[in-house]
């Protein structure tokens, strides 16, 4: 690790030799580079190899991605995919760069990350709350905002709210009528 | 289930023919010095805490998901509440999201508006937080100045956009209204006097004694775990690392702004105590005040607002925006799918990734010091829970 | 007070003795408490309110009575119309019982507490060492009430009470010594009749061991009192209330009269053993009764409530210390340096058996110099604040300016 006052200057890659890196290594479990601008510059990873890939990504010298930024999981329910996205940023280096893992909506399984980067503990547990996304080999994979028996995961495009919770009633009739 | 609602290990210790066991006490959510909602389901041998495991989700109001019912402009309210503490850069990256999707480029008498509120809102958000820690602390004086300050700067605000807590000031596209007549001259008034009583509230209080024998090395954390944890802001800078996302991924009209990022050096303890990150705010707190003089100075004429179609709708595509709230690099993840209703609206927060390291930092910490590291974290449960 | 009663009575008995005796406490009693005690504890709640308030750059109260003199009236009242409430969980009998413990052991000390002159409910001649006994009772009820409430965090403040009075008796009581051993006895009056009206001629300055001994009482006195920077069994902020979490309405307020009104013991101790009690000059000593004695009541009373309103002014200013540095600083630094002040008096004693004047005229020399240096120090401190009188003055009785209205 860098020296704790500052981490320098390092040498920031550009998105195209940063999948290059990747690829290079891992070949095709990475997908084509996509996006446009800097936060958007984006590759999808195979859902099996992301722990790798991500451990690579950190320890590697010239990538050294030593911080997981975001953990956003985001249902996509016409492509029949949950995609996880992972925002890394190193701040050795100062870039920047996104995986995606489309995990099948129907069983969403991803391995965890949360031995490469500690933030990702709760951030996976956030998505599994949320959206259903089960990540092996997690530490403590349980609900962290709902409420351990509610049924469902919010966030998924289908979600139907229940009618109630516990005997409270969950909608409320409208206040405009008589 | 049993008191935790989730199974907690209990040890029983055998000393000498005397047994003990440990206590499960809840820091419940109803408690005064959890900032906001929060729990902590503490495990303590009397005041020794073996662990301190946090149970969030009191205060979730779903609101990533109320963005894809209400549309583009109709989120920019919630965004307030997603840390009602520091509102004005919350608004701030829904709008810069909106506007990177969207290709619109926000004129700069706008920009200029944009960083003057935040700066105050950075002030606003940090007196509340180093007047709650030392209320936290004992000292109930400090608190009340914070306070008595906080009511120009909310005065100042209400002047500028009607609220004094939930700005709804700024639009994708710019803000909402231009800055008052007079507005100007009353901001530079309140800071002219406002700078000096920093330095007298680090007499009274922050070089105490009493204080600093509390927060010195106390849950000291170090640079690695800073970043593995995802820690931002005054906490990251607090243990020695000099990062700020206004300086290094300037965003905005910081580019031209002069001011400089306080970090942590280990004054009274080691580097990542409590103490340093207290006192990271109390300087950002002048470092925001030299901003605003600038920006005050420095701010050109013209229109506040570019012209966003009212049905606004971005091409699809994501984007990922960084900002320097009061509680350190936000990220806002948004999805577009070319409708005029976001896809998909990710924030992930400052004090989200503070409060998972609480596990780890409380092992062999007093129940006293608990309420140290909470406040020299700057919790608030609306950021954590969304 | 036996003297006046015999006085009184004169030659004559129309009464069996002992029930004039009896009666004459009882009233003499009930008087003081209810004349005295109790309103001081009251009054004091508004003291510490008001000037809190103008401490913190507010008012305080200000709507019952005039400058909000009769709050604490109201509150009163408030309480004792209060709903009571017993947590079902809790031990019933222990806690409804803890609060009268309480209060039993603070207003006890008013037997032995001189009022200034000859006014004394009983002139023990153990007065001091009763007093200090009598007051330890309230750690018995605070554990009490910290166990009988059954919560956790009750349980926590009280535990952390009885360690800290406990542990804080001891450099309170070995700083007693000194003056004891000067004063020759341990009754309060004689005591007073020890030292002289002139400040110099007070024990405190007596010589650099008392002197030191003063500090450490008063900051042991305050720790028994479980006032900040001493007040974990009760930490807001931590442990919601400590002990009295479970308590409401006339039960909690007598816990806190009880707090406030052991302000009141405190600084008349520290008078007593300290500060010449209400002796006066000797002209006006041996004045008309109706003269002198109003006259060292007076004195008496102003120089305790000076004391009552430091404490006040420590509170809202230092933070709280952890229960560990507080068992530190009581056990690894107060204790060896009550001792050291025990044998030095002792020897000091021995070496000048009728003191030395030069002594005690150049340490009153050097607190009038520390004092008139604060009161310089804090000038500089408002000044470079720059802030209005009006925000800042210890005043409690000026007005304020509220912030944002004009």
């Amino acid at each position: 690790m860098a020296r704790p006052e500052r981490f320098g200057r390092g040498s920031r890659l550009n998105a195209n030799e940063i999948h290059a890196r990747l690829r290079a290594r891992f070949g095709d479990a990475i997908g084509d580079l996509a996006g446009a601008r800097r936060d958007n510059f984006c590759a999808t990873v195979a859902p099996a190899s992301i722990a790798d890939v991500c451990r690579f990504a950190k320890d590697d010298p010239e990538l050294a991605f030593d911080c997981l930024s975001n953990l956003s999981g985001v249902d996509y329910p016409k492509r029949g995919v949950i995609e996880i996205v992972y925002n890394l940023y190193s701040y050795r280096h100062r870039h920047l760069f996104a995986l995606k893992v489309g995990a099948p909506r129907d069983n969403p399984v991803v391995p965890t990350v949360s031995c490469v980067w500690a933030h990702a503990d709760w951030q996976e547990r956030e998505a599994f709350d949320l959206l259903g996304v089960t990540f092996t080999d997690h530490p403590d994979l349980r609900r962290i905002l709902m409420p351990e028996d509610w049924p469902g995961h919010p966030l998924r495009k289908d979600f139907v709210e229940p009618e109630e919770y516990h005997g409270i009633s969950t909608s409320r009739e409208s206040l405009l009528k008589a | 289930m049993g008191l935790a609602g989730f199974e907690v290990e209990v040890q029983r210790h055998e000393n000498g023919g005397l047994a003990t066991e440990d206590m499960t006490l809840s820091m419940g959510p109803q408690h005064p010095s959890t900032h906001g909602v929060l729990r902590f389901v503490v495990r303590a041998d009397g005041e020794v805490m073996k662990e301190a495991i946090p149970d969030i989700g009191y205060l979730h109001r779903s609101i990533e998901k109320i963005a894809e019912k209400v549309g583009w402009h109709g989120f920019m309210p919630y965004t307030d509440r997603v840390d009602y503490v520091a509102a004005m850069p919350c608004n701030q990256g829904w709008a810069m999201a909106g506007e990177r999707l969207g290709n619109i480029e926000v004129p700069k008498r706008g920009e200029y508006c944009r960083v003057i509120a935040t700066e105050f809102s950075r002030i606003h958000s940090h007196l509340l937080s180093v007047g709650s820690m030392a209320m936290d602390i004992g000292a109930y004086t400090p608190f009340t100045h914070a306070i008595r300050e906080r009511e120009y700067i909310n005065d100042l605000l209400e002047e500028l956009c009607g609220s004094r807590l939930t700005f709804h000031y700024m639009r994708i596209g710019g803000v909402g209204w231009d800055l008052p007549p007079g507005w100007r001259d009353k901001s530079l008034a309140f800071i002219k006097r406002f700078e000096p009583l920093v330095d007298e509230f680090n007499d009274l209080i922050s070089y105490n004694k009493i204080y600093t024998e509390r927060l010195a090395n106390v849950a000291v954390i170090t640079p690695e775990d800073a970043v593995d944890f995802n820690l931002v802001g005054p906490n990251l800078r607090g243990s020695g690392i000099k990062y700020d996302v206004r300086k290094d991924e300037p965003y905005s009209v910081y580019p031209e702004l002069d001011f400089d990022v306080p970090v942590g050096r280990g004054e009274m303890g080691a580097v990542g105590d409590c103490f340093d990150r207290y006192i990271v705010r109390m300087r950002e707190m002048k470092e925001s005040c030299r901003i605003i003089r600038q920006c005050l100075a420095q701010i050109p004429s013209g229109p506040v607002i570019a012209k966003v179609a009212r049905n606004f709708k971005p091409p699809a595509g994501d984007c990922y925006i960084r900002l320097e709230s009061a509680r350190g690099d936000m990220g806002w993840y948004v999805v577009s799918d070319g409708t005029s209703f976001p896809y998909r609206c990710k924030i992930r927060t400052g004090s989200f990734s503070a409060i998972s390291i609480i596990q780890k930092l409380s092992r062999n910490l007093m129940i006293a010091d608990l309420i140290a590291v909470i406040a020299s974290l700057d919790l608030v449960a609306p950021e954590i829970d969304r | 007070m036996q003297q006046l009663v015999d006085s009184l009575l004169g030659p004559q008995a129309s009464v069996p003795v002992w029930v004039a005796y009896f009666g004459a406490m009882l009233a003499f009693g009930g008087l003081v408490v209810f004349g005295f005690v109790l309103p001081i504890a009251g009054i004091t709640t508004w003291v510490e309110r008001r000037v809190m308030g103008r401490i913190q750059s507010r008012i305080g109260p200000n709507r019952v009575g005039p400058a909000g003199f009769l709050q604490w009236l109201a509150d009163g009242i408030k309480n004792m119309l209060k709903e009571d409430i017993v947590p079902i969980a809790a031990d019933a009998p222990l806690f409804k019982l803890a609060p009268y413990v309480v209060m039993t052991g603070f207003i006890a000390a008013f037997v032995a507490i001189p009022f200034g002159g000859p006014l004394i409910i009983a002139d023990l001649n153990v007065g001091i060492l009763y007093v200090t006994a009598v007051t330890s009772l309230v750690v018995v009820g605070i554990l009490m009430a910290g166990w009988s409430s059954n919560n956790k965090w009750s349980l926590l403040g009280g535990i952390r009470s009885a360690a800290q009075i406990v542990s804080y008796e001891i450099p309170a009581g070995l700083s007693i010594f000194p003056i004891v051993m000067l004063a020759g006895a341990l009754s309060m009056q004689q005591i007073i009749k020890a030292q002289g009206a002139a400040p110099w001629h007070w024990f405190v300055f007596e010589n650099p061991f008392t002197f030191l001994a003063f500090f450490i009482f008063f900051v042991a006195a305050l720790a028994e009192g479980n006032r900040t920077p001493f007040d974990l069994p009760e930490a807001e902020s931590e442990l919601v209330m400590g002990f009295a979490t479970e308590y409401s309405g006339m039960r909690n307020l007598l816990f806190f009269m009880a707090e406030w009104g052991n302000l009141y013991v405190i600084g008349a101790i520290v008078t007593t053993l300290f500060l010449g009690g209400g002796r006066l000059p000797g002209g006006l000593e041996n004045a008309p009764a109706i003269v002198s004695i109003p006259l060292q009541f007076a004195v008496f009373f102003l120089k305790s409530y000076f004391w009552v309103l430091v404490a006040i002014w420590l509170r809202w200013t230092l933070p709280r210390i952890r229960v560990d540095q507080m068992m530190i600083m009581c056990w690894k630094y107060l204790v060896p340096l009550a001792f050291v002040n025990l044998l030095g008096t002792a020897a000091w004693m021995v070496v000048f058996p009728s003191g030395l004047e030069a002594m005690r005229i150049a340490l009153f020399a050097l607190a009038v110099v520390l004092g008139i240096a604060f009161l310089i120090r804090v000038r500089y401190h408002l000044r470079r604040a720059g802030l209005r009188r009006d925000e800042l003055s210890f005043n409690p009785l000026a007005g304020a300016r509220v912030p944002g209205l004009g």
